[in-house]
């Protein structure tokens, strides 16, 4: 019945396909690219599409369209992992604030508050100011920016299942906290944050390109989308392209993936299920 | 006031701990490998590392909260005079993206709102879709492309300042501004669209319909004005989103803003700096996100009852 609403949900069929194009080209690329990605050649620097290079090359004569299709397993790589961070330190926190309460919710969800106050750019700015740029600086600092959200979000649903019969009956029956918050409460929480796992992931990939553009994230001369458009700035007179198509792949790329969470959100909404 | 006080408690701790515990010695940090021993010394005495950490943090707090956010290594300067001067490039920017964004955003969402479920509407929520999709430098090199290099309406980037005049300074601010804010508007039109949606099925609007008012009355008068305070407040929150964008787009334009010079103290190794602009921006941000949510209790009877 759900397979078969899926597939009527136009959002979601479009939002999966591209999905699947984009792993399948990530997974591609570690086995096939056209040219390689960090092959220089000077002679071939800064054209645009031709038949050798069908998306051109950048300013050092690397194909455009290898450098691309590599660079998407940085985005997926960073989003994963920057989602991964936030989600479980997140839900962590909210499981803590929201089963035990007290002054430990209203500590934790001040330092919430104080966290949503540094969005990736900003963790990153600090995190990079201590620490040499890298790859690794923008997963965390994107993991960091999530934090509040998955927290507030374990929180809101502990804070309303945890007083339910179900739990009580748990209790009676001399099951401990562990297994209230693991077995009992843990499992209704999960759809709202696979949603917004779904959600967070393409975020992750627009900050990621962020940081990169703006230096404080994957270095020269690794493929990275967002570091391809910081080069390509000085040269836009002289070959667009080079800004034209990997922003182009950051944008279909966030598109499908919102248009996926847009559409699970929906399918997995309990008004519409049966 | 306690809940904003304590949370920017927790902001300048964050700071703190990120810039003076993590990396384990500050100064060797801003000296670098190839410094002396006595350089890193030097630093340490001179930022007052040889002290206890509580002993920073309460002095480093303190002169925060009178203004005093450090010296610049860099350029000898106050940090807070640098934020300042930069802020009169920031802060405009920002509220020209914020503008932008409303303008676009409100009668975007009106229509698709009184519309649902029609042509007008998908298109609406197709565009948001994208607005929300395409990351705000890249729309910023695709205008420099386009008006600045094709059309050469504008120049590519730099700001001369204020003193050239209101309007070259504006128009320097024109499309880094509409960069930053048309493609954010996607999240503020959608709010707009379901808060319309929502007070449109309200029994008092079928009533003054019934009445025989002209639908704009009806949709000025009572359909939007109750649906702005989910409109404001998200807007409220867009504003700290917005002004942590303007820190990328500023590397676009080469403007010489907040983010820019944070950028250039991370390669200059200007802890200090970082530190105070990181701080300054934070709190700005926790600041709007607190002042929004006494917004809604102010605007909204329902939520004080509550």
């Amino acid at each position: 019945m759900l397979r078969a609403r899926a597939l009527r949900h136009v959002t979601f069929v479009i939002g999966l396909a591209v999905t699947v194009v984009l792993l399948a080209t990530a997974a591609l690329s570690l086995v096939y690219t056209p040219k390689d990605p960090l092959e220089m050649s000077i002679t071939s620097r800064l054209q645009g599409p031709t038949g050798a290079h069908p998306f051109g090359t950048d300013q050092f004569g690397r194909d455009l369209l290898s450098r691309v299709m590599r660079g998407a397993i940085t985005s997926i790589l960073v989003g994963v992992i920057a989602v991964g961070i936030g989600m479980g330190i997140g839900v962590l926190l909210g499981v803590v604030s929201g089963y035990f309460g007290g002054w430990l919710d209203e500590g934790f969800m001040r330092l919430m508050d104080a966290v949503q106050g540094f969005p990736a750019i900003l963790s990153a700015l600090l995190i990079s100011a201590v620490f040499r740029p890298s790859v690794a600086i923008s997963m965390v600092a994107i993991g960091v920016a999530f934090l509040p959200v998955f927290a507030r979000l374990t929180r809101a649903s502990f804070l309303e299942l945890r007083d339910r019969d179900f739990v009580s009956a748990a209790r009676a029956l001399g099951a401990g906290d562990a297994t209230i918050i693991g077995r009992h409460i843990m499992p209704n929480t999960l759809s709202p944050l696979i949603v917004q796992a779904t959600i967070s992931f393409p975020v992750a990939i627009l900050a990621e390109a962020a940081l990169a553009y703006l230096g404080l994230g994957t270095q020269p001369p690794h493929p990275s989308w967002g570091l391809m458009l910081r080069e390509s700035q000085a040269f836009l007179a002289t070959n667009p392209w080079f800004a034209i198509f990997p922003g182009g792949a950051i944008a279909l790329t966030v598109l499908g993936l919102n248009l996926l969470g847009d559409g699970l959100r929906d399918l997995l909404d309990p008004k519409q299920v049966g | 006031m306690a809940t904003l006080a304590v949370t920017l408690l927790f902001v300048s701790l964050l700071v703190f701990l990120v810039v003076r515990v993590l990396p384990g010695d500050p100064a060797l940090v801003i000296v670098g490998t190839e410094g002396s021993p006595e350089a890193v010394e030097r630093i340490r005495k001179a930022l007052g590392l040889d002290r206890p950490l509580v002993v920073q943090y309460v002095e480093w707090v303190g002169h925060a909260l009178q203004g005093d956010l450090g010296r610049s290594i860099q350029y000898d300067v106050p940090v807070a005079g640098l934020v300042v001067s930069r802020l009169s490039v920031t802060l405009p920017l920002t509220v020209m993206a914020a503008v932008f964004m409303a303008l676009v955003a409100i009668p975007v969402g009106v229509y698709a709102a009184t519309h649902q479920r029609r042509w007008g509407d998908y298109a609406v929520m197709a565009l948001s879709q994208l607005g929300v999709a395409v990351p705000a430098f890249w729309a910023g090199l695709l205008l420099v492309l386009l008006f600045a290099v094709h059309l050469g309406w504008f120049k590519s980037g730099g700001f001369d300042g204020w003193g050239q005049g209101v309007g070259q300074g504006l128009k320097a601010l024109l499309l880094p501004a509409v960069a930053l804010g048309l493609f954010q508007f996607a999240v503020l039109a959608r709010t707009t669209r379901s808060a319309m949606l929502e007070v449109l099925r309200e029994e008092y609007v079928k009533t003054a319909r019934a009445k025989g008012l002209a639908e704009g009355r009806v949709l000025f008068r009572h359909v939007l004005r109750n649906a702005m305070i989910p409109i404001l407040t998200v807007a409220g929150i867009q504003l700290g989103q917005l002004m942590a964008g303007s820190i990328v787009l500023e590397s676009v334009f080469y403007l010489p803003g907040l983010g820019r010079l944070a950028i250039g103290a991370i390669s200059a190794r200007d802890l200090p700096v970082v530190q105070g602009v990181v701080l300054f921006v934070a709190s700005v941000i926790v600041t709007i996100n607190v002042a929004v949510d006494i917004l809604y209790g102010v605007l909204d009877p329902r939520i004080r009852y509550e």
